[in-house]
């Protein structure tokens, strides 16, 4: 195949979209056959979970096979950024959606029950409160200790990924490698210390709506410190394999921006999750 | 292997058979796939709103149980919403923006075809919940709890999943839409030069890139409330029922603009072409729809005035609403002027752009009626409700991609369509569309609630009215179907242009459109 890099490419027909509706029918109808205690839920939902992290190995490794190949020109990376600033922005929304529901309930809804004299008479606002219907006392989770360490590694593994970042626009592999290892291994340290959290933690899910937004909002934080965990390691492989230039690692510089986004969601739970 | 000198191609040359679909990367075949997957969810949904009508035309209980009426208003909804109107748009989106921009395809053609392809787990999942024990929701398309969370049936989530899947679908393909939109313009077309159909789909966008994500969280939060324990809407846990409404239409009132405001940018595309005049206004109504856009995020809570919330809380929010109007006004008001002295004449894409016109014009004003706060307290729930978002979306999104539809079917498929059969269409299709939803405004007025399946005495006279209009309207659409497909097939061969008064980019390629287009960027003045 010629290559003139001033086009724009347009990629032939592809079977990946096709695979992902299938993926995520799996995924969804097995996670509904699942919640509802249904037998076979789980092994469908595990076929979907398959086919999911299938279709991302193969479309990902064909868009890197462009990119090597030389395929995509300077508007071709625009356009990769434009989508992944996008898509990044829709994720904030996403958290900023449970933001709000906890600023509501918080500022409002709390407040109006603790005034109504028809329900719930007797309850007082606080927060943290399991709500009340609460037959214990609950225990919540302080911002001092295991939060504020998590608070320390994720901004310092954001310092880290940019210490990599500069060895990459330098040429200099090693600094790269090096910043990278350790912020996957800060990451990962993140993820142990949260599971571990939440194993000692002394209220669960069901423990009113404070433990409905802890475990929610923090476990979507987990989730995508997971993902960028991942991600972080497959820019890791790839450089070891020697992709990327010092003037051209658009993929590194995506999954980046992704950690620190999830660094920032981070800082927002630390402070009205944890904290106030 | 074919390189051409702007676009490069994996040599896949003009593939056939389904693979040709199901596999496709090109903008054209994407938009049809949107296009006909829309018109068969607009006509099913169409006939489980003939199941609503049939019921209701009379006083009593004919037809159908009080729990499937339930389910037949809410599947309606939710499809004519997520199935038929959104999907038509996003389809006009593909087809006509690469052309309208002078480019070769989407900035992403594989993200493209999954955006359409996830679709189809999507209704799969939301009709196949009809076959599941406790069968179909049945809480209204709006999914309130604690409804939604005591029903223990799969198909509440199912639901939930599907519109997850369309969700991922919506946004990605708002990605890919703003991305061609900014980085993918033809040399010359500056943002002040696009056509307003691309602006207000890069607005649309926008609002939906920001607005559905809040919907998958009320909606993680309904899941996680039926299954998992936790409290967001119960408040024996310190929750609320109301945080829901208010999550849901924080993603629900910028909907109903991603509903409108494409059709908007196809109205503004229609009536300058024959009023052979440009468009009146072109800066203030790309201002117009962005203020719309920015506003749509602080008038949610116009559809909760009734819950309790404080009046301070209701008072800003009955502004805020209000002032949403001025935008819009600004816009009908450019669509007159553009009109003004032009050389008018009226096929049909132009009769449906000036029913558009007047008939949203009476939507919009039974919701700045709605806006009101007091007036809103006794109509919240009403008819009344029922009859204006079914001006503003019926005679204002779906008379709209009729109208558009009629208009590009020469580009799309190379023939002229029968224009005395489309103008029975559009004729059919108003009177009956007002015969059916005029009499709404009385019996809300009157205070006949919505979404119940039998009424009072006093409402029977234009319930059947409204009936009658319904299944003329319903019946009216299959003619409009008769007339798509008779144009596919075949009809007076149509040119480059066949509007007179038609510009822009689209019209300077063949009829039909060749598979690729604008391989190379044309230049623009």
């Amino acid at each position: 195949m010629s290559q003139n890099t001033n086009n724009y490419y347009l990629p032939a027909p592809s079977l990946w979209p096709l695979i992902a509706s299938i993926a995520l029918f799996l995924m969804a109808g097995g996670f509904a056959m699942q919640i509802n205690d249904i037998a076979s839920g789980h092994y469908v939902l595990l076929a979907g979970i398959l086919v999911f992290v299938y279709l991302l190995y193969g479309w990902f490794k064909e868009v890197i096979k462009e990119s090597i190949a030389g395929f995509y020109n300077k508007q071709v990376d625009t356009s990769f950024r434009w989508g992944m600033s996008w898509f990044i922005f829709s994720e904030v929304m996403f958290f900023a959606g449970f933001f709000g529901a906890l600023f509501y309930i918080r500022t409002f809804a709390l407040e109006w029950m603790s005034k109504s004299t028809l329900v719930w008479p007797n309850f007082v606002a606080t927060w943290p409160t399991s709500g009340p219907a609460a037959t214990e006392a609950l225990e919540a989770m302080g911002p001092w200790g295991l939060p504020a360490i998590n608070t320390l590694i994720l901004l310092v593994s954001g310092a880290t990924l940019t210490y990599a970042h500069w060895g990459l626009m330098k040429d200099n592999r090693k600094q790269t490698i090096i910043g990278l290892v350790l912020t996957i291994a800060l990451g990962a340290i993140f993820l142990y210390l949260q599971a571990h959290e939440y194993a000692e933690a002394a209220f669960t899910m069901d423990s009113g709506i404070y433990g409905s937004t802890f475990y929610l909002f923090t476990g979507f934080h987990g989730l995508h410190v997971a993902m960028g965990t991942v991600m972080l390691a497959i820019i890791l492989f790839r450089i070891t394999k020697g992709h990327f230039s010092s003037h051209n690692h658009f993929g590194f510089e995506a999954v980046a921006w992704y950690w620190h986004f999830v660094d920032v969601v981070w800082l927002f739970l630390f402070v009205f999750v944890y904290w106030l | 292997m074919s390189t051409t000198t702007a676009t490069h191609h994996d040599d896949h040359g003009h593939p056939t058979g389904i693979m040709r679909w199901v596999a496709s990367t090109n903008h054209k075949d994407i938009g049809t796939l949107y296009l006909w997957f829309s018109f068969f969810m607009f006509l099913f949904a169409g006939a489980l709103a003939l199941g609503i009508r049939a019921e209701l035309f009379q006083p009593g209980l004919q037809f159908v149980e009080p729990e499937n009426f339930n389910r037949l208003t809410t599947l309606h909804g939710l499809i004519m919403i997520f199935g038929a109107i959104m999907p038509a748009f996003v389809g006009f989106a593909n087809w006509m923006i690469p052309l309208m921009i002078g480019t070769s395809d989407l900035a992403f053609p594989r993200l493209n075809n999954m955006s359409f392809w996830l679709m189809v787990p999507a209704a799969i999942l939301l009709l196949g919940s009809i076959f599941v024990p406790g069968g179909t929701i049945a809480g209204g398309w709006t999914m309130y709890p604690p409804l939604s969370v005591q029903n223990p049936s799969m198909s509440v989530d199912m639901s939930i999943l599907a519109l997850h899947i369309l969700g991922v679908s919506s946004i990605v393909g708002s990605i890919n839409i703003i991305t061609t939109i900014l980085n993918m313009r033809a040399p010359g077309m500056t943002l002040m030069k696009m056509p307003l159909f691309v602006w207000t789909w890069l607005i649309t966008a926008f609002l939906l890139i920001a607005s559905m994500p809040v919907l998958a969280g009320a909606l993680t939060m309904l899941l996680t409330d039926r299954h998992f324990g936790t409290s967001f809407f119960d408040a024996a846990g310190g929750g609320d029922p109301v945080l829901f409404q208010h999550v849901f239409w924080f993603f629900g009132h910028p909907e109903v603009y991603i509903m409108i405001l494409p059709a908007f940018g196809l109205i503004s595309t229609i009536i300058p072409t024959f009023a052979r005049k440009p468009l009146f206004g072109y800066a203030s109504m790309v201002y117009a729809t962005a203020a719309i856009a920015l506003l749509s995020f602080v008038v949610w809570a116009h559809h909760m005035f009734t819950t309790g919330m404080p009046v301070a809380g209701q008072l800003f929010f009955m502004y805020s609403t209000m002032l949403i109007s001025i935008p819009t006004g600004v816009k009908v008001f450019n669509w007159v002027a553009t009109m003004w002295r032009g050389s008018m004449t009226f096929e049909t894409p132009m009769l449906f752009s000036i029913a558009v016109v007047f008939l949203f014009t009476i939507g919009g004003f039974s919701g700045l009626v709605l806006a009101i706060l007091p007036v809103d307290i006794q109509l919240q729930d009403t008819y009344y409700v029922v009859a204006h978002f079914h001006y503003v979306l019926f005679s204002g999104a779906a008379m709209s991609i009729m109208g558009a539809v009629y208009y590009w079917l020469p580009k799309w498929t190379g023939h002229m369509y029968n224009e005395t059969l489309g103008k029975w269409h559009f004729w059919l299709t108003t009177i009956a569309f007002n015969i059916t939803f005029f009499p709404m405004h009385f019996t809300g007025l009157a205070g006949m609630p919505r979404r119940i399946p039998d009424y009072a005495l006093q409402f029977a006279e234009f319930n059947m009215i409204s009936s009658i209009g319904a299944f003329a309207l319903g019946i009216s659409q299959l003619l409009f179907l008769y007339v798509v497909i008779k144009c596919i097939k075949g009809g007076p061969k149509a040119a480059a242009n066949p509007w007179e008064g038609a510009e822009g980019l689209e019209w300077t390629v063949p009829s039909p459109a060749p598979f690729h287009t604008f391989e190379t960027p044309p230049t623009v003045k």
